[in-house]
């Protein structure tokens, strides 16, 4: 290969540059890009991985000729088959997308038209183009549908998007973007936002299509499991500069950069579980709940959780994992059953709940960004629950802020700032200091870490870790991430449309015999380790041989 | 926050409304003739004794201007903020609480929209004792209805927020959730509608005192003098546009300040509304 030509996609020294408008500073010049290079070869998988910021999803999109957001690509070249991309203007770039370079949003849910049926959509741009007749369109987009393994391809397409699951309309866009053939597919986190076991088909429905259309293919997650699967070589990014580059195998089994060995290295932890003690600080006994209009979430719940001791609650999303921490802080009351905190039974609704009760159950959010008043500053978010249940005020409060900060590892120079002017992570330990402030006895963890990137997060839960260890605190840690669990729980409950499935010390509970759902679930979840997704798809097609 | 940092723009509104509180402040000392002192002929035009002419009686236009901003401003005022408070504090407890308060207060608040503003102003004022208090409550309780509508829209969006579930299972009261959840992130909307409304508390004054119900003469008050010389204009006399300016200016500078207003509170980043 020794001209650029060879290569479908060829991007050299990129650069890609915006204006912000900090308030009350004069406006800067940031560099989102800088200098990123790669070739693509047709009918390959370049996967571009980094934490949020780090400037994957711009290069993305170059690949398109487009900056979302005021981006300016101010430097280097796309080549896209010998031509420069960046230099067609703008009728020429419009000939380009849609129809020989496609993008694949992260929530199809958000980017599909709801008052359209998918079929329309899916043929909208491959027919716009004229790359085919309506027919035409209409038996690629079956066929695409078909090798996707959508549920009944013929009358797919007459469904509208909210007729179908996040999983099925993440492969439908898939297969808008595959409809008018184009040569290369940005696939922008097409799985981030899905849960675990619908991943792992979405996955491989890309990955089949891909190998189908013979298409080269941009994949850009913050996974670094689940692009070892999908891609052939990998590029690392950090800070828009490239870290690392290289074929899949080097990059998994060799890494040679200190921040690609830290990624793949992350959550590696595991925790040793502690003992089942049978005085439990949270009971839950035989508890259902369901919404006003009928619709019962949560059927007969029973586990407990132990002082000091981390309980985790997995399961996807709508398995009503969430819904029991609401009916725990007693924003739900439950249909039936009892809670039993520190031995006394807790009052069912908020309102009439004591408030020395409110106080030893704190919440965190998944979410930090909306859980705090954007109005308010760190003094004030952490202060409140100072004020509220201790009566602390003036220095006495702001010693104690500052205290809190230093528990949670920020310095105490974040006093004064708004939640907007903190990171992701920092958001989250604002959050957590909200929770210790109130000195509880039990928080719950509402998914804390899904949000954040890998390494913020394993920062997260290291904290969590600390301060248990501290202050004895108990959790209650919902999430949906199995790597998470074997980092943190003593004990488990596996929960699945409103039931419990499993619940016990961890050792148990993720050990065999499993439950169906169970063994789905863990095996549902990405491994640091290529050829991963081939071979829990061959036992797939095995177990159902054998059946 | 430094004085260098204002724009210009909210300059010129601040030093309008700053003027017209200083005619308002100051009307005996500083205007040259009396409010009701007739000083020359019907319609006399401007020259360098009277600054704007006469008005249909043979007073002073601009001394009439100067008293005016009194009356103007203060039910304009006094109505607008009366109306903001009703409007978002009712409409702030419905958001919050839910439920049947809310059901009562909003289906209340449609009753009361469902007849016309003006008839109602009409029969309320024609029933009520002509007071300027009256007045000042008649409008803002009918205003209010429309600073409701918007004060709930927009309180719900922010109520279902998880800061404000946060604040509740803290045990927080509801005066606390109104006041400094919600309030400070409603802000922005809101103040961009009481520009607006100011504007138009000027304006109805005006149509009321136009049907002889808003304030009754010889006091001075622009909507008022707009009606009194309103003939003039058949005959090419420019006294009603002279109020009718003083109104249209007063509105423009009230809504240049809002913007810059709304321009501050949403420019903390993050902050909701961005404008």
């Amino acid at each position: 290969m020794h001209e650029a030509s060879s290569h479908l996609l060829s991007v050299r020294n990129l650069k890609i540059e915006a204006t912000s408008y900090p308030p009350g500073e004069p406006a800067k010049r940031i560099t989102i890009v800088d200098d990123v290079s790669f070739d693509l070869a047709k009918g390959k998988v370049l996967g571009l991985i980094g934490e949020s910021g780090a400037g994957k999803s711009t290069i993305g999109l170059a690949a398109l000729g487009y900056g979302r957001g005021g981006a300016e690509i101010t430097g280097g070249e796309v080549k896209l088959d010998g031509t420069d991309i960046l230099q067609l203007g703008k009728g020429g770039i419009r000939k380009l997308r849609g129809a020989r370079v496609c993008y694949v949003a992260q929530s199809a849910a958000a980017a599909f038209n709801p008052a359209h049926k998918l079929g329309d959509q899916v043929i909208e741009a491959t027919v716009k183009h004229r790359l085919m007749s309506k027919e035409e369109a209409r038996s690629r987009a079956l066929y695409l549908f078909q090798v996707l393994g959508l549920p009944n391809p013929e009358t797919f397409g007459d469904r509208f998007p909210h007729q179908v699951s996040g999983g099925q309309l993440q492969r439908a866009m898939t297969a808008m973007a595959l409809c008018s053939k184009p040569d290369l597919i940005v696939f922008d986190e097409p799985t981030t936002a899905l849960d675990v076991t619908t991943q792992i088909d979405v996955l491989a429905a890309i990955k089949h299509a891909i190998e189908e259309t013979d298409t080269a293919a941009l994949y850009i997650t913050h996974d670094l499991a689940v692009v070892a699967q999908i891609s052939d070589d990998i590029m690392v990014l950090r800070h828009g500069k490239m870290v690392e580059y290289g074929p899949v195998q080097e990059i998994i089994e060799a890494p040679r950069q200190d921040y690609t060995r830290a990624l793949v290295n992350v959550r590696q932890a595991a925790r040793e579980e502690a003992v089942d003690q049978t005085e439990a600080v949270l009971r839950v006994d035989h508890v259902s709940a369901q919404y006003s209009n009928g619709f019962k979430v949560l059927h007969d719940v029973s586990l407990h959780l132990c002082k000091g001791q981390t309980l985790a609650v997995v399961g996807e999303s709508g398995s009503g994992k969430s819904t029991l921490a609401r009916v725990i802080t007693g924003l739900l009351a439950p249909s039936s059953g009892a809670i039993t905190f520190e031995g006394r039974p807790l009052t069912p609704l908020l309102k009439s709940r004591p408030r020395d009760d409110l106080r030893r159950i704190q919440l965190i959010y998944q979410m930090a960004d909306t859980a705090m008043n954007p109005r308010q500053t760190v003094r004030d978010i952490i202060g409140r629950p100072l004020t509220f249940y201790d009566g602390l005020r003036g220095s006495a409060k702001t010693a104690r802020v500052k205290e809190l900060l230093d528990q949670i590892e920020m310095g105490t120079g974040f006093i004064d700032r708004y939640p907007a002017e903190l990171s992701g992570g920092q958001k989250q330990r604002v959050a957590i200091a909200r929770a210790l402030a109130a000195r509880p006895e039990l928080i719950l963890c509402d998914e804390p870490t899904s949000a954040l990137d890998p390494l913020v997060a394993e920062g997260i839960l290291k904290l969590l870790m600390k301060l248990q260890e501290e202050q004895q605190l108990s959790y209650l840690f919902i999430t949906h991430d199995i790597a998470i669990v074997k980092a943190i729980a003593d004990s488990v409950a596996v929960m699945h449309r409103g039931k419990l499935v499993r619940f016990g010390p961890k050792s148990q509970a993720l050990s065999p015999p499993f439950d169906d759902y169970t063994d789905l679930l863990l095996k549902s979840v990405p491994e640091m380790q290529l050829g991963w997704l081939e071979k829990v798809l061959a036992t797939r097609r095995m177990e159902s041989a054998g059946n | 926050m430094r004085l260098r940092e204002i724009p210009i723009t909210a300059w010129v509104g601040l030093f309008g409304i700053a003027l017209a509180l200083f005619c308002a402040l100051f009307a005996p000392w500083i205007s040259p003739y009396g409010e009701t002192e007739v000083v020359g002929n019907v319609w006399q035009e401007a020259d360098a004794q009277f600054f704007f002419g006469l008005d249909n009686l043979g007073r002073d236009i601009l001394s009439r201007l100067i008293f005016g901003a009194r009356t103007t401003l203060i039910v304009a005022l006094a109505a607008t903020v009366i109306s903001f408070s009703l409007g978002i504090i009712l409409s702030f407890t419905a958001a919050v609480s839910g439920g049947l308060v809310d059901t009562v207060f909003s289906r209340f608040n449609d009753l009361m929209m469902s007849i016309p503003t003006l008839i109602f102003a009409l029969v309320v004022l024609a029933v009520l004792p002509q007071h300027l208090i009256v007045l000042i409550l008649v409008m803002a309780i009918l205003d209010s209805t429309r600073v409701y509508r918007l004060g709930r829209a927009v309180a719900l969006d922010v109520a279902v927020m998880e800061f404000v579930e946060a604040a509740k299972l803290r045990g927080e009261g509801k005066i606390w959730i109104i006041f400094r959840e919600i309030l400070p992130n409603t802000l922005s909307p809101l103040l961009a509608e009481f520009g607006l409304r100011f504007a138009f508390a000027i304006l109805f004054l005006s149509t009321l005192s136009f049907l002889g119900l808003g304030i009754q003469p010889p006091t001075a008050d622009w909507g008022g003098m707009v009606k009194d010389n309103k003939d003039g204009i058949i005959f090419g006399i420019p006294a009603a546009l002279v109020p009718g300016t003083a109104i249209a200016a007063l509105a423009v500078c009230v809504n240049l300040v809002v913007d810059w207003l709304l321009k501050r509170t949403s420019s903390l980043k993050g902050g909701r509304g961005d404008a």
